[in-house]
Order: C-alpha cells, then sequence, then structure tokens
C-alpha cells in the first residue's frame, strides 16, 4: 500500500496539541495506511485530530468509522495481516467489547499500534482514569506502555511502530495514556520533520507472512492441542526478543531526535540516595515529583520511579532501581480485587520482580487516584509518611492503604 | 511566578470559544519566554447544550513553576475568571461538582471576574455572589457568544477576551504577545485590532465583600464509602413534594442535589390569563419542571428549569408562554404566586420582560436559529470600530 503525505513540515516544529492529537501528529509522521474509528471518550479525541489531518490533505490514509469497537479492531488486524500500517484505539468499556479481537491479534503476530485512553469501567458511567481497562491485555502478548506526557506520547508512538514491526517481534502494542490529564491537555510538543522520521521508521514489511495472492497463505487455522502449546511459546520468545528491540529502538531514537536518552524502560526521580521510593506509571509523575522535591527540602530521602513499559516488563532494571531502598510504595491507579494483599496489579507485579533480590525492600501497596480522581500532594505526602516509617521501624503494619477514599 | 485563567462557558456551543481562549493565553505566554498548560475540566462533560463548563490557562516562568501549579489539578486562585456568558455570574453547576459554585469562587482574593454582557456592572453584582475578600468586576460590552461547535462562527469574542485579560492580568500576558500570538494563530489583522479596542475598552469595577448577592449558594456533603447503599443503588426521588396550602396542585418530586437551573440561557414567562389549562407543557417538558397549581394552572418552576424551549415550543395558545434571557432576572420566584397575589403588576412585570428587548434577546436551541451567523459580521464591525 503507496502512502504519501502532503505538506508535512521540514522543520521540527512546535505545536501546542493535546496528548491525543500528539500520537496523531506521529501516525502522520508514521505515514498510517488504515485507521478505524468508533467514539469512545477519551480515545476519541485522536479520532477527531486523524480525521482533521486528512481532511487538511496532510495524512492520506483509509479512515474507517467501524459499526463498533469490536469491528474496529477485526477490521484493523485484516489490514495489518495484507501489509498495511494500521493504527486503532479505544477506552474503557469499548476496549473490553472489543476483547475478543483484542486478544486473539498477538498469536497472530499483527504489529497493531493501539491507543487506551485510559478510562473507568462502566457500570457507574464515568470516564475518569483507571488502569484496569488497558491492564486486561497484560497476559495475552500485548507490549504495552504508559506514557506521561503529550511528547512521550508521540515519541513512544513512533517507537511502538518500529519495535512492533520488527520481525523479531510482530506483536501489536498498546499505549496507556491517562484520560483527561494527558489525552486532553494542551503543551508544547516537539514534532520532528518527516525526514527524520524516515530515517527512524523503516516501511512495514510482513515478508513471507503477508496476506497477498501473489502469497498463498493461511492465517489462524483451526487447531487442536497438538499445536496450541507451541504457538503460545513462540509468543513467549517474541516477548522475550521485544526487550532487546526496544532498546535498540530508544537507542537509534535519541541519535536521530536528541530525545529518549535515559533508560527506556524506567524513569527515575530522585531514587539513587532514596531511602524510601514510589513507584508508579503515567501522569501521577507530577504530583509526585513535585511533592518529592517538598519532601527533600524536610530532608527526607524520598524517590521516584517511573515504569515505562509494564510489558515486556523490566526486571533487570526494576530490580537495580529499587533495591537500595528501605521501602518502596507502589501507586495503583488500577485495582484486583481478591489478589495476594488485596493489592493491585502493579503492586503485585513488583514483588515478585524483586523477590529474587538478596536483600528485598519491604513493598506497600497504594490504591490511589481511582476513577479520574486526582492524586493530591496531600495524598504524596500521605503515601510517603507510612514509607518513611516502614524505613525506620523495618516493620510493615498494614500491607495496603487506599488513598483519598471518603470514610 | 505562575499565572492561571479560568474561562467559564456554556457548554457545548461555547466550547470552542474556551479552548480558543485558553490556547490564545498559552500562545501569548511562549511568546514572553513562559511555558503553560491548556485544558479543560473534563469532569465538566459530556457536555450538553447550556450547561456550564470550565477551560483553564495556566503559565509559569520555567516548567518547574508550572508542575507545581498543576499538582493541584483545578487551578483554585485565578488571575481571571472569565464568564463568556453574563448569566454565568449567577453561579455554575456542572457535572464536576455537586452544588451552585459562585463565578468568583476560583478567583483570588484581589482577582478579576471578567465578562462580555449588555448590563450595567451594578446589574450584574445582583447576580455575582458575595466573596470575603475585595475582588474587581470587569465588563467587556457584548452579547453572549453563540460562536458554536463544530462550526465556528468567528464573532472574535475570543480574541476581546484575550486583549481584556492583557490589561487586567498584563503580569500573565501582555498586550504585545497577545497580538503576536493573533497573528500567528489566525493571521487576521483584523482580530488583532479587535484584541487591541477590548483592552481599551475593558471597563472595570471594585467589589468589596460586602457587594453582591448575598444569597448562600446550596451545597453538599458527599458521602463516605460505607455510607453509600451498594450496588450502585441509588434512592429514588418521592414521587411527589408536599407543598402546604397546595391542595388540589401537584408539585413532583426533584433532585435535590442536581438542580440544572445554572445551565438555563433563556427561561419561559407565562400568561397565566390566556392559559387554557390544555397540560401540554406539563406533558413535555422533559424535566418535569411544571408545578401544577390548586387552580390548575401550569407554573415552571425555576428552581428545575434548564431553559430548554421546548414549552414555548409545544404551547398551542399564542403568546402564552416566551422564553426571556435570563440576564433580566433576579431570582428563581414562582411566577404564579406573583400572578395570585396581584394579577395587574404581573401583567405589567410580564409584558415588561417580553418587552424589554435590549437584555431579553438572545440565542437559543430553538429562538433566532441560524440568525447569529448572519449577525456576525455586523459585531465584528461594531467591536472593531
Ligand atoms: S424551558 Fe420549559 S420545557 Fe424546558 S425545562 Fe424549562 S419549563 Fe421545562
Ligand atoms: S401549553 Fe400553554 S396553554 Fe397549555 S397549559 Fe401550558 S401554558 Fe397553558
Amino acid at each position: 500500500m503507496s502512502v504519501s503525505t502532503k505538506a508535512a513540515p521540514v522543520a521540527d516544529q512546535e505545536m501546542l496539541i493535546s496528548g491525543c492529537a500528539a500520537i496523531a501528529q506521529a501516525l502522520r509522521l508514521s505515514d498510517i495506511d488504515v485507521v478505524t474509528a468508533y467514539p469512545i471518550r477519551p480515545y476519541d479525541t485522536v479520532m477527531q485530530a486523524v480525521a482533521k489531518l486528512i481532511s487538511n490533505g496532510e495524512l492520506d490514509a483509509e479512515y474507517i468509522v467501524a459499526a463498533s469497537e469490536h469491528d474496529q479492531f477485526e477490521i484493523v488486524k485484516h489490514a495489518s495481516a495484507v501489509g498495511a500500517r494500521v493504527f486503532c484505539g479505544s477506552s474503557g468499556v469499548g476496549w473490553m467489547y472489543a476483547m475478543e479481537a483484542i486478544a486473539v491479534t498477538p498469536a497472530l503476530r499483527l504489529p497493531m499500534v493501539a491507543l487506551v485512553g485510559n478510562r473507568a469501567l462502566d457500570d457507574p458511567g464515568a470516564f475518569g482514569c483507571e488502569h484496569n481497562d488497558a491492564l486486561c491485555v497484560r497476559d495475552l502478548g500485548w507490549m504495552l506502555t504508559w506514557v506521561d506526557t503529550a511528547q512521550e506520547a508521540l515519541d513512544t508512538a513512533l517507537i511502538a511502530y518500529r519495535v512492533a514491526e520488527d520481525r523479531r517481534v510482530f506483536l501489536p502494542c498498546a499505549i496507556g495514556a491517562d484520560g483527561a490529564f494527558l489525552t486532553h491537555s494542551e503543551v508544547l510538543v516537539k514534532v520532528p520533520n518527516k525526514e527524520k522520521v524516515d530515517q527512524f521508521l523503516p516501511k512495514y514489511d510482513r515478508g513471507d507472512k503477508l496476506l497477498h495472492p501473489d502469497n498463498p497463505i493461511t492465517i489462524a487455522p483451526q487447531v487442536n492441542e497438538d499445536w496450541v502449546m507451541e504457538i503460545r511459546k513462540q509468543n513467549d520468545d517474541a516477548m522475550r526478543r521485544a526487550r532487546g528491540v526496544i532498546q535498540e529502538a530508544y537507542r537509534d531514537f535519541h541519535k536521530i531526535f536528541g530525545r529518549q536518552g535515559g533508560n527506556p524502560f524506567v524513569e527515575s526521580y530522585m531514587a539513587e540516595d532514596a531511602d524510601v521510593i514510589l513507584f508508579g506509571q503515567g501522569t501521577l509523575s507530577l504530583p509526585v515529583k513535585v511533592g518529592i522535591r517538598k519532601l527533600r527540602e524536610q530532608g527526607h530521602k524520598v524517590g521516584f520511579v517511573r515504569l515505562r513499559w509494564l510489558r515486556p516488563f523490566p526486571t533487570p532494571e526494576v530490580q537495580e532501581t529499587l533495591s537500595r531502598a528501605k521501602a518502596v510504595g507502589v501507586i495503583d491507579r488500577d485495582y484486583s480485587f481478591g489478589s495476594p494483599n488485596h493489592g493491585a496489579v502493579l503492586y503485585n507485579e513488583l514483588r515478585s520482580a524483586l523477590y529474587d533480590l538478596p536483600n528485598r525492600p519491604h513493598v506497600i501497596s497504594f490504591i490511589c487516584g481511582l476513577g479520574g480522581r486526582e492524586v493530591t500532594l496531600d495524598s504524596v505526602t500521605e503515601m510517603s509518611e507510612i514509607l518513611l516509617k516502614v524505613a525506620k521501624t523495618g516493620k510493615v503494619e498494614q500491607p495496603n492503604y487506599w488513598i483519598g477514599v471518603r470514610g | 511566578m505562575t499565572g492561571s485563567i479560568e474561562v467559564v462557558y456554556r457548554g457545548i456551543f461555547q466550547k470552542t470559544l474556551g479552548q480558543r481562549i485558553t490556547r490564545g493565553i498559552v500562545l501569548a505566554a511562549v511568546k514572553e519566554g513562559k511555558v503553560g498548560i491548556s485544558f479543560g475540566r473534563y469532569g465538566d462533560s459530556p457536555e450538553r447544550n447550556g450547561i456550564p463548563a470550565k477551560s483553564f490557562a495556566v503559565v509559569a516562568d520555567n516548567e518547574e513553576d508550572l508542575q507545581t501549579y498543576l499538582s493541584r489539578y483545578e487551578p483554585t486562585d485565578n488571575d481571571v475568571t472569565v464568564a463568556v456568558d453574563d448569566t454565568l455570574c449567577k453561579g455554575v453547576e456542572s457535572w464536576a461538582w455537586y452544588g451552585l459554585q459562585p463565578i468568583n469562587k476560583l478567583t483570588q482574593p484581589g482577582g478579576v471576574v471578567l465578562t462580555t454582557s449588555m448590563q450595567s456592572p451594578e446589574e450584574l453584582l445582583e447576580d455575582c455572589h458575595r466573596k470575603d475578600t475585595e475582588w474587581s468586576l470587569a465588563v467587556l460590552k457584548g452579547i453572549a457568544s453563540f460562536s458554536g461547535l463544530w462550526v465556528y462562527k468567528d464573532d472574535h469574542t475570543d480574541v476581546r477576551v484575550l486583549g481584556a485579560i492583557a490589561r487586567l492580568a498584563p503580569h500573565v500576558v501582555k498586550l504585545e504577545s497577545v497580538e503576536a500570538a493573533i497573528q500567528d494563530e489566525w493571521q487576521d489583522e483584523l482580530k488583532v485590532t479587535s484584541a487591541r479596542k477590548a483592552y481599551e475598552r475593558v471597563e472595570t469595577r471594585k467589589v468589596g465583600p460586602d457587594e453582591g448577592n448575598p444569597e448562600k449558594p446550596y451545597e453538599f456533603q458527599l458521602p463516605k464509602w460505607w455510607e453509600m447503599k451498594e450496588g450502585l443503588v441509588i434512592p429514588g426521588i418521592p414521587v411527589k413534594q408536599d407543598v402546604e396550602g397546595w391542595e388540589g396542585g401537584y408539585r413532583p418530586g426533584r433532585n435535590p442535589t442536581f438542580k440544572k437551573f445554572a445551565t438555563r440561557t433563556m427561561r419561559p414567562v407565562i400568561d397565566f390569563e390566556i392559559c387554557t389549562k390544555c397540560t401540554l407543557c406539563w406533558l413535555q417538558c422533559p424535566d418535569s419542571c411544571f408545578d401544577v397549581t390548586p387552580t390548575g394552572h401550569y407554573d415552571a418552576n425555576m428552581e428545575a428549569c434548564c431553559g430548554c424551549g421546548v414549552c414555548e415550543a409545544v404551547c398551542p395558545v399564542e403568546k402564552c408562554v416566551t422564553m426571556v434571557n435570563e440576564a433580566a432576572f433576579g431570582d428563581n420566584a414562582s411566577q404564579f404566586e406573583m400572578y395570585e397575589k396581584d394579577t395587574d403588576t404581573y401583567k405589567s412585570w410580564l409584558k415588561g420582560k417580553i418587552e424589554d428587548k435590549v437584555t431579553t434577546d438572545r440565542y437559543h436551541g430553538f429562538q433566532l436559529r441560524g440568525k447569529y451567523e448572519e449577525e456576525v459580521q455586523e459585531i465584528i464591525r461594531e467591536v472593531t470600530k
């Protein structure tokens, strides 16, 4: 499928745009071929931004308005199989409604990139940010990354295509973006020029997996128990390889664009000498960093580590950044009812990742900021004080806290 | 040094306007080497016609100051609060919070509430709630913008507000940077002129803590998690309210925590003399706003009416129900009670409201549809003169 872009700016440009519009810019620069749309807040802002780019003649792509989220993902799945670079996305229950199509995408090795504008699952009808929607693909072979700023959203979308479409990987990648805080806030974003992106992102080439009359193949046959486990093992192998491909992609990205030079998997903020560390993902980094600056002024050694990739989970980096702390508090903007210690998803992931360390920090679970509730400075102070007490006494009185719930 | 501007607008037809104003502030601040962010009060969504909603701009000298300010999420001490519809001065109730928020609630002490209005500051102060501290009321002459969502009818309200802000809060953005940003964003010299004229023409009046509407806006305490019914169960609203002395009358139960009247830009006034008691308004009102009086009349209850205009559209009697600009009213008193107390006074009151075209004409879903587009050129001529 040939694609051309008109009116693409030559030089890097600064634009005042939202997180969703930043993703749309990445899609323009990636020359996507097929995009499907079905509205649900907050993802739908990207859909509007892409439509605008197409109508302005800045992007030449098939824009297919689907009959539902399920159709949305089915359409791009098939388009990806015939060699189109595709984009799709949804939020909350929309993402869940498409789950049957989403769940099987990794096995087909279709490198779709999707945006999940994180939203609470209805009922109750709500549209504030919660991470349980995107987390539903955690175990299915999707790569899963969370972004913090509109700039990171743009950069990560470009990186996501590069990694997903790498033949060593060929897995779909979902980008989690906190609804409202990121998707709907406008800030200045550096939008690179197309030439640089072309240097970074090769054309999508399915090779011998291309569904085409010249390449007669069958995809996704019915199989019995003689085959399934091997297919799963292939997925596992691809996910293991993704780690190195992600590292390569960030290295090249930094070389070409001069950004994203840090650790691809975790961002660490004042964590090196910290006694206690808060750990989380997405936009909560803003209040946490501000809170930490205040606590540091009072002499408390508090740090923050932000997880950028949840799948593949960066076990070595997480171990390395957290091993020196006495206590780690995991802020989950999600829940996992009935899970160990009644903690939530990130908490249990992290505890498991730290288990093999000879000297493990204590790990405390904080459930905070559900349904779009703000993670406030007071919440950050409250969580830090709990951790500082654990660090001082060496005792965990309570493994899990709900922070900011009325009651 | 940080500065913040809050724009209170009416969803959904002023959404684009709200965004353009807060974007404009950030773009202007960037011209001064500052950083900034423009965002909506997301919880206001989903926006419906008339529902008050907010857009914010925060600017700072550097990234760190900006982060510090933003970590509290909603700017609570705005340098300027803009109400792009003067009826918002009566207070705002949105989907994002419970209770009626005074228009100046998030204006910092000594800060400014700026509104586009044809009313005098004194008239507007009857609407604006009192504040503990001193503040200022600024008026930019003009009617409430009906610029629209998808098809934006550019009436220059965006740049006029930007120009006025440059005058009222030069520490946030200066006029030169506003002009430069307008030039960049819209390449329109006439829009720059509009901004400059607004800068010159905006009028400000200091307001003391003892001035303004003394009413206490309604507010609610939210329940704790263990106080709430489990299973997303919400107790039903009683079907009927008992009203003393209303034997034979009927007042339906209404949601005590979400009243909706802050959504109203126009309200129905009813000529009870010619009403045939046909029941159509009562049947068709989407919000069950009509109280049935003991005499069998239908009295639109202004604590509940969102001003949709359906009653006017369905009433079969000519000139019996008339939608009038909300700006023309000072309270939510019952029209029927007024009528019963003194019919002649009511009739002249009614006549006055309907005929007072200066304050009462305005644009609405059912009224003057499409007319605004025709008038935009006239508005622009006026504001750039
Ligand atoms: S304008 Fe009329 S129909 Fe609409 S809510 Fe008010 S009383 Fe009801
Ligand atoms: S629709 Fe008009 S005539 Fe009929 S009851 Fe209502 S106000 Fe009276």
